[in-house]
C-alpha cells in the first residue's frame, strides 16, 4: 500500500477492510459452524434459501457483537499487544462509525432472521447479541473473574438458533449443545488467559489468572473439563444420537480431560514455557469443530 | 506519495462499490427467500 501524505488523519474515511476486521471473522467462523451444526442435526431442514439466510444472519449477528465489543473496549484494546492493532485502537476508524456499523448490522440480522425463518430464531439471535454486548462486554468482563463463565452463554446460543430456525422450537438436543459450548468456554478462554495474563493485567481486566492466580485457574480448567465431557457424551445415553457420536465424543473428551490434566500438573509461570496451556487452547478449538462434525455425520447416518 | 484527497476519493469509491454489490446481493436473496416461503405455503 503506498504511503499517504497526511494533513488530517481524522478526515480519512475508514477502509472497508477495517469494517471487516471489526466483525472478528475468525471468531465468526466457529459461531457459524456451530449454528450450521445445530441446523443440520434438526429433524427437518428448511429450504436452502431460508437455511442459508439463517446462517448468514447468525454470521451478521456475530459480526455485530464483534463490532460493538471493539467499540466499547477501544481503550482497553489499546493497552494489550494482542489487540492494539485493531482498527479503533490503531486510529484507523472513529468510534461512532464502529457503533453505527455494529447496531446496524445487529438490527438487520435480527429482522432478516425473523422475516426469513421464524421469530423464535430472531428472538434467540437478539438475546445472544444483547447478552454478549450488555451482560458480558459491558457488565461482567470488567467487573468479575467469573466473566467468561456467565458470558459463555452468549457464545452457546448459535446451535439453538440454528435448530430453532429449522424447526421453530427448542428441544433437548440443542439444549445439550448449548450446555457443551457453555461448559467448554471457561477452559478454552482460561487456557488462553494463562499465557496472555500480563496483557489482561495491564488492561485491568479481572480474568481468573490475574485475580485468583495461575494455580487456581489450572484447577478450574480441569474441574470445568469434567462436566463439559459429561455434557458432550450425554446425547448418546439419552438416545439422541448413535454410537458413532458417543464413541467419538468419549475419545475427543478423554483427550481434552488429559490435556486439562497436563495443565493442572504444569508448574511453569513463564508464558513462553506454557506448552500444556497452548496445547489445550489449540486442541479446544479443534475439539468443538470435531465434536459437532461427528454429531452431524452421526445424525445423517442414523436418521 | 498519495495525496490525502486522492486517498479519500479512492476509499469512498471502494466503499460505494461494495455497498452496491451488497444491495444487489440482498435483492437476489430476498427474491429467493420469497420463492422459498411461497413454496412452503403451497
Amino acid at each position: 500500500m503506498p504511503a499517504i501524505e497526511m494533513t488530517d488523519a481524522a478526515a480519512l474515511p475508514a477502509d472497508w477492510r477495517d469494517f471487516l476486521a471489526l466483525t472478528k471473522p475468525r471468531v465468526m467462523s466457529l459461531v457459524v459452524f456451530s449454528a450450521l451444526a445445530g441446523m443440520l442435526v434438526a429433524p427437518q431442514l428448511p429450504p436452502f434459501a431460508l437455511g442459508f439466510t439463517a446462517i448468514l444472519c447468525v454470521a451478521l449477528g456475530a459480526g455485530a457483537c464483534g463490532a460493538l465489543n471493539q467499540w466499547y473496549e477501544a481503550e482497553i484494546d489499546a493497552k494489550m499487544r494482542r489487540t492494539a492493532t485493531r482498527p479503533l485502537p490503531a486510529g484507523r476508524m472513529d468510534r461512532q462509525s464502529a457503533l453505527h456499523f455494529g447496531v446496524g448490522l445487529g438490527s438487520f440480522s435480527v429482522i432478516l432472521m425473523g422475516v426469513a425463518t421464524n421469530w423464535l430464531a430472531a428472538v434467540l439471535l437478539a438475546a445472544s447479541i444483547l447478552f454478549y454486548v450488555l451482560i458480558y462486554t459491558v457488565w461482567l468482563k470488567p467487573r468479575t473473574a467469573q466473566n467468561i463463565v456467565i458470558g459463555g452463554a452468549a457464545g452457546a446460543f448459535p446451535p439453538l438458533i440454528g435448530w430453532a430456525a429449522a424447526t421453530g422450537r427448542i428441544e433437548l438436543l440443542p439444549a445439550l449443545l448449548f450446555a457443551i459450548i457453555f461448559l467448554w468456554t471457561p477452559p478454552h478462554f482460561w487456557a488462553l488467559s494463562l499465557f496472555v495474563r500480563s496483557d489482561y493485567a495491564a488492561a485491568g481486566i479481572p480474568m481468573l489468572p490475574v485475580v485468583a492466580g495461575i494455580e487456581s485457574t489450572r484447577k478450574q480448567i480441569f474441574l470445568y473439563s469434567l462436566p463439559m465431557a459429561a455434557a458432550a457424551i450425554a446425547p448418546w445415553p439419552l438416545g439422541l444420537t448413535g454410537a458413532a457420536y458417543g464413541v467419538s465424543a468419549a475419545i475427543l473428551s478423554f483427550v481434552f480431560v488429559v490435556l486439562a490434566g497436563r495443565v493442572l500438573a504444569s508448574r511453569s509461570s513463564d508464558p513462553s514455557q506454557m506448552g500444556a496451556e497452548k496445547h489445550l487452547f489449540a486442541y479446544s478449538v479443534f475439539y468443538l469443530f470435531a465434536l459437532f462434525t461427528v454429531l452431524v455425520v452421526d445424525r445423517w447416518i442414523t436418521w | 506519495m498519495v495525496k490525502q484527497e486522492d486517498e479519500i476519493v479512492r476509499r469512498q469509491r471502494e466503499r460505494s462499490k461494495i455497498l452496491a454489490w451488497l444491495l444487489g446481493a440482498f435483492v437476489v436473496l430476498m427474491f429467493f427467500i420469497t420463492i422459498a416461503k411461497a413454496s412452503l405455503n403451497w
